[in-house]
């Protein structure tokens, strides 16, 4: 007889509604794991299913039954008899609210379509704040041959922080520094990267949301005009550098590697990689004249 | 260097090359880091004070040995410095002027103040600061000076004049002003009996008023009588929140996680709010007291006080209170002072954890509440200054009869902070339920003669505006709730005819848009586009349109609705009542 795998304490199923539909879900998933299995399309910006949730964008909120104020979705955790409107007069104002104000403050023209489905669903109209509104405009930080950081499109999700951080690379090159609307990401002194902690692992570049981060690669042949996803081909292999196993998907285009990633569902990386992985690639495409 | 030394002084020299001292042949051969040196992150802020008093800033090199020494990130603590107003990160002189330019010493020409000095002493940011309320309200205009160095001293004055902020700048003599505020008999309550009465320096003065009696009696009592009597005696919070206070302290009691923590919250940075300053600065020894019963009935281990780093008299007392009832015996938990560094949002309960914690004082979402994962991650208590000091007579003289003063859902006595333009600002101790009306003319004298009342802030600037004919709303919370108003922070700040309404509510617009963490996307762009909507409404000559009133009602919401912490969700409620009751774009 096999022996008995202790997988762990059983898991209670908690019965919450949602929009009027009833579901279970496991004890300990949050309303956005919920809202997902029923297939309800939740806006996210600051969530990402391989770091710890810091719910500050609030475009995910909620209205919950008996609640003073909307709930984040990504992080509230269920409890049993939960009543939960994912598509009320207030939850639509607030989402299309933070769309706005983001919107109005930063670039968001490189953020996925998903976003800009986003905007047109909730019927954002950044504009209306007028012409005069503030941003976080700003020349783009080029300081090493790697990767860029423009920061007139951080919408400060806070996840190149996390990702730096304990959630993977417990490098804390960089970190929140100011406050309010002067808040901004930055190294100690706001140092050039060379100057900093920074590794280049580049995980900061897998999380973000907005093209902020982007690689030197990228970049450049984004200001050259040449950028054309639409031309790109994803080849997935596995790292050559050393014995761990990363998957790797190679964007290639023109036979060049343009930029790396690595799937956030897998299971050795979580979508993270190192300096090697994620930049060592020169030496795959270095032509002899 | 000096701020080596500085920050030797507080952690005693560095015992290895690691921690960044001197180089010894055992360095080589020893793992350093892991949880205890982790651990000694909470004590970034303090060493950061260190370094700030002696030179005045904070120096990248001060900096990284400070990291050096707490084993912390130097990214995450410039994130820290720069999060906090009074750390500056530029070079600056070992003087520094702050003056407070918020709403009661606004209406106490305050501007012309600030204008006056900026014509001799250049703009703000060199010598001399604009500084958010400095709690001394009563008193209105308020400075704060200090001098950096190894004797650094710092000093509260009000009424500040033009000659004596001169004075200071010009490195003369610095004024002196007493801060207790002159109580009427009138106003007066057992919250305040001792004020003025007893010497704050000295234990022994406290004890001959019956201080440490009703430590004693809760000793007897036992923890659950305590607990019990605090529930009967149906005590609401006095921080602004109002939560029950005997069902905090029954969850903290019963949170099977241990340690428990005790944080009195001693933050008071509403503006218009100056009565916890005033107990702590006047009546230190029944906050220790009041500590310690909190710290029995609910199994605290350790307790913080967070003061306001623009309390140094209060800090200084506080602190003197602790060791004297330490020598005495009379404490059985730890308590320790810890100074804020300039952000409002530290006063919100759970930023103020991680601003003790040694990280910036960005609120956390809740749930999980502090009683459940509060400071350092474990059940915390957190009760305000005022709250702690209502303990006392609920132990010595039961719930019942505390709950016999005041009404049916506010009970006892409550202090309000007059302040603005009425004939006798300061500190007023009134039962729960005594009108507006009743507490500005019987007891404050109602505005100067020749004036009339415009308009009453409510709160402090998360609060709301009441108008003249809304004078007779009973000061409870039920009472203020049924009129859209609160009592918040007990503030109450009078306008005459002449206030220059539009000017408060920019300088509230301005308030928030300061204060704003940051974290979260609703209160960050928020405040901002408010105060940008605002200002564009007030300067337009030919009215404002429509649109714009709009925008405003609409960022209200979102702020109300989605913002992570209560500065988001009231940070529109000033704005909005002044814009509707006030009808300040029509005048």
């Amino acid at each position: 007889m096999a022996e008995t795998v202790f997988m762990g304490m059983p898991k209670r199923l908690v019965g919450i509604t949602i929009d009027g539909r009833d579901i279970e879900v496991t004890e300990g998933s949050t309303i956005l794991d919920a809202c997902r299995r029923l297939q309800v399309d939740t806006p996210t910006l600051c969530q990402l299913e391989n770091l710890t949730p810091v719910n500050v964008c609030r475009v995910c909120v909620v209205e919950l039954e008996g609640s003073r104020v909307l709930v984040p979705a990504c992080s509230r955790k269920v409890e049993a008899g939960m009543k939960i409107a994912t598509d009320s007069e207030r939850v639509r104002h607030s989402r299309r609210l933070v769309l706005e104000l983001l919107a109005s403050s930063v670039d968001m023209s490189l953020t996925s379509p998903q976003v800009h489905g986003w905007m047109a669903r909730y019927g954002a109209t950044p504009e209306r704040f007028g012409s005069n509104a503030a941003t976080v405009a700003q020349p783009v930080k080029v300081d090493n041959d790697l990767y860029v950081r423009d920061y007139s499109r951080c919408i400060l999700c806070y996840k190149c922080v996390e990702a730096c951080g304990v959630d993977a690379q417990n490098t804390f090159a960089i970190g929140v520094a100011g406050r309010g609307f002067d808040a901004h990401i930055s190294t100690e002194f706001d140092v050039g990267l060379p100057d900093s902690a920074c590794v280049y692992c580049g995980n900061c570049i897998g999380v973000c949301p907005t093209g902020a981060l982007m690689f030197k690669s990228e970049h450049d042949m984004r200001a050259a005009g040449t950028w054309d996803e639409s031309r790109q081909n994803v080849t997935e292999t596995v790292c050559p550098y050393c014995g761990v196993g990363c998957m790797l998907e190679l964007h290639v285009q023109d036979n060049s590697i343009v930029k790396v990633t690595s799937p956030l569902d897998h299971s050795v990386t979580a979508g993270h990689l190192c300096v090697k992985g994620r930049f060592g690639f020169e030496f795959v495409q270095r032509r002899r004249p | 260097m000096e701020e080596v030394d500085a920050v030797d002084g507080l952690l005693g020299e560095p015992e290895s090359l690691w921690e960044g001292g001197e180089r010894h042949p055992a360095d080589d051969h020893v793992a350093y880091g892991g949880r205890s040196v982790r651990s000694r992150r909470h004590l970034l802020l303090p060493v950061l004070h260190a370094i700030q008093d002696r030179t005045g800033w904070v120096s990248r090199g001060a900096l990284e040995y400070a990291c050096r020494r707490l084993s912390i990130p130097p990214a995450e603590a410039y994130g820290v410095v720069s999060f906090y107003a009074r750390f500056a990160l530029q070079p600056r002189g070992a003087l520094a002027l702050h003056v407070c330019d918020d709403i009661a010493c606004k209406c106490a020409g305050a501007d012309d103040l600030c204008a006056a000095l900026e014509k001799d002493f250049g703009a703000p940011g060199g010598s001399w600061h604009r500084s958010p309320c400095l709690g001394l309200c009563d008193r209105a205009p308020a400075a704060l000076v200090e001098r950096a160095g190894s004797d650094h001293e710092e000093r509260q004055v009000a009424p500040i004049t033009f000659e004596g902020a001169a004075s200071v700048l010009r490195g003369g003599h610095w004024p002196s002003t007493p801060l207790t505020p002159t109580l009427s008999p009138r106003g007066r309550g057992p919250l305040l009996r001792r004020v003025g009465v007893v010497d704050p320096l000295s234990i022994d003065s406290y004890l001959s008023h019956g201080g440490f009696a009703a430590l004693r009696r809760a000793q007897e009592m036992g923890g659950p009588s305590v607990i019990r009597e605090v529930t009967e005696a149906r005590l609401l919070g006095r921080g602004g929140a109002a939560f029950p206070t005997g069902r905090k302290w029954e969850s903290v009691a019963d949170a099977p996680i241990r340690p428990h923590y005790l944080v009195c919250n001693a933050d008071e940075s509403e503006p218009g709010t100056f009565k916890d300053r005033v107990l702590l600065e006047s009546d230190p020894f029944a906050l220790v007291e009041g500590m310690a019963i909190a710290a029995f009935a609910t199994g605290c281990g350790k307790g913080f006080v967070y003061v306001r780093t623009e309390y140094p008299l209060a800090r200084k007392r506080v602190e003197n209170a602790i060791a004297q009832a330490r020598d005495r015996g009379l404490l059985s938990i730890d308590i320790e002072v810890r100074r804020g560094a300039g952000a409002y949002i530290c006063g919100e309960e759970t930023a103020l954890f991680n601003s003790i914690e040694g990280k910036r004082g960005e609120p956390r979402n809740k749930p999980p509440f502090p009683v459940q994962v509060g400071l350092f991650g474990k059940p915390t208590l957190e009760n305000n200054v005022e709250t702690l000091v209502n303990v006392l007579d609920i132990v010595t003289e039961g719930g019942a009869a505390f709950a016999s003063t005041g009404t049916k859902d506010s009970t006892g006595t409550r202090l309000f902070c007059v302040s603005g333009q009425v004939l006798q600002p300061g500190l007023y101790e009134v039962p729960m339920g005594t009108t507006l009306r009743e507490l500005l003319n019987g007891h404050a004298g109602g505005v100067r003669p020749g004036r009339t009342l415009q308009t009453v802030l409510l709160g402090g600037a998360a609060g709301a505006f009441v108008t003249p004919a809304q004078l007779d709303v009973p000061l409870s919370f039920e009472g203020t709730r049924a009129i859209g108003a609160t009592l918040g922070s007990g503030a109450v700040i009078v306008f005459d005819d002449t206030a220059d309404m539009k000017g408060i509510l920019l300088r509230i617009a301005r308030f928030f848009r300061d204060e704003s963490c940051g974290q979260c996307v609703p209160c960050r762009v928020g405040t901002k586009r408010q105060e940008e909507i605002l200002e564009r409404m007030l300067a337009a000559p030919d009215g404002h349109s429509q649109a714009d009133v709009m925008l405003l009602s609409d960022i209200a919401q979102a702020m109300r609705d989605a913002s992570i912490c209560g500065l988001g969700q009231t940070a529109a409620n000033a704005i909005g009542s002044g814009l509707t009751q006030l009808k300040v774009l029509n005048g």
